[in-house]
């Protein structure tokens, strides 16, 4: 019998109702949101300290790195709507509507990790390491390449988590509610990006 | 969410959020500042949770639930400044 049933029909007094009225999976999805903002947070944090403390701290990002993150920025807002559009078509069970809004937000998502994998690239020839750093404090590479990696694995693993999503609700595996709850992720990701901009890109341009 | 929700509403979001990203960038080269940038980012943040994560369609005592929880845990983060403050006053460092 599913949570469905025994909390809609057949099994009413068996169990409980559910939190907040959602599916389990998705209040889930929430914690996990709530608590991986904290660790962006506490990133973002200990990067602002070292930035702070450090006399010597470098205002690299030229304009061509800030054309390059405009571009990625419009690439992972546009995954977002893109993911939006999926999960209204798996509600109103569009089923082929769903997959291809979704694989395209896959797409998207693979051309913002090339696209940052390509500016890491740069940096790394330029003789920016994780301890190393060519324009002033060393620390600023740790710092770099530490939030702005996270967010890539973030990136890579929702890519990577919405083509599984999408194949099993594809051979019927899954269903709306899981489309809907890997969307929240991809958001979130998102989300996070428009902190990192900011802080790691925008407060360091070269005047 | 519902199944019916408005593509026109998303759409309009989705421009609301990328003209505020045009908009930090325009302030970073012409009056830069953190205060500014964080709340350009919150209300961008603002925006993706309450429309692309359709919290605002959630019960509010989900938004009860999870909101207070993760700023209180930002705000309490804060306490870090006085400390690097200290460090900044002590350059270059005491022996």
């Amino acid at each position: 019998m599913s949570d469905a049933n025994l909390t809609m029909g057949h099994g009413a007094g068996v169990m409980e109702e559910r939190p907040f009225a959602i599916p389990s999976k998705k209040l889930v999805m929430w914690l996990f949101i709530i608590s991986d903002a904290c660790t962006f947070g506490a990133m973002l944090f200990a990067y602002g300290y070292v930035r702070n403390a450090a006399p010597d701290w470098p205002h690299h990002f030229e304009a061509s790195s800030i054309i390059n993150v405009a571009i990625m920025t419009f690439i992972l807002v546009s995954s977002s709507l893109t993911m939006l559009i999926a999960t209204r078509a798996a509600k109103a069970s569009d089923k082929s509507k769903a997959l291809r809004f979704t694989f395209i937000t896959v797409v998207l998502g693979l051309i913002f990790a090339a696209l940052h994998l390509r500016e890491w690239s740069s940096m790394i020839h330029q003789g920016v390491r994780l301890f190393q750093n060519p324009w002033g404090a060393p620390l600023f590479g740790a710092s770099f390449f530490g939030i702005t990696g996270l967010h890539l694995a973030h990136v890579i693993s929702g890519a990577i988590a919405l083509t599984v999503v999408a194949l099993g609700y594809k051979r019927g595996r899954y269903n709306s509610d899981d489309i809907e709850v890997w969307s929240l992720y991809w958001h979130f990701v998102d989300l996070v990006w428009m902190f990192v901009v900011p802080m790691i890109y925008l407060l360091n341009v070269a005047q | 969410m519902s199944a019916e929700g408005s593509l026109k509403t998303d759409l309009m979001v989705y421009a609301g959020i990328l003209v505020f990203a045009g908009v930090q960038i325009f302030v970073a080269y012409h009056s830069p500042g953190v205060i500014r940038m964080l709340v350009i980012a919150a209300i961008q943040a603002f925006l993706a949770v309450m429309f692309f994560m359709h919290l605002r369609d959630e019960k509010s005592t989900l938004r009860l639930a999870l909101i207070p929880a993760t700023l209180f845990v930002l705000v309490m983060l804060n306490m870090v400044w006085a400390d690097s403050f200290r460090l900044i006053s002590m350059k270059p460092f005491a022996k």
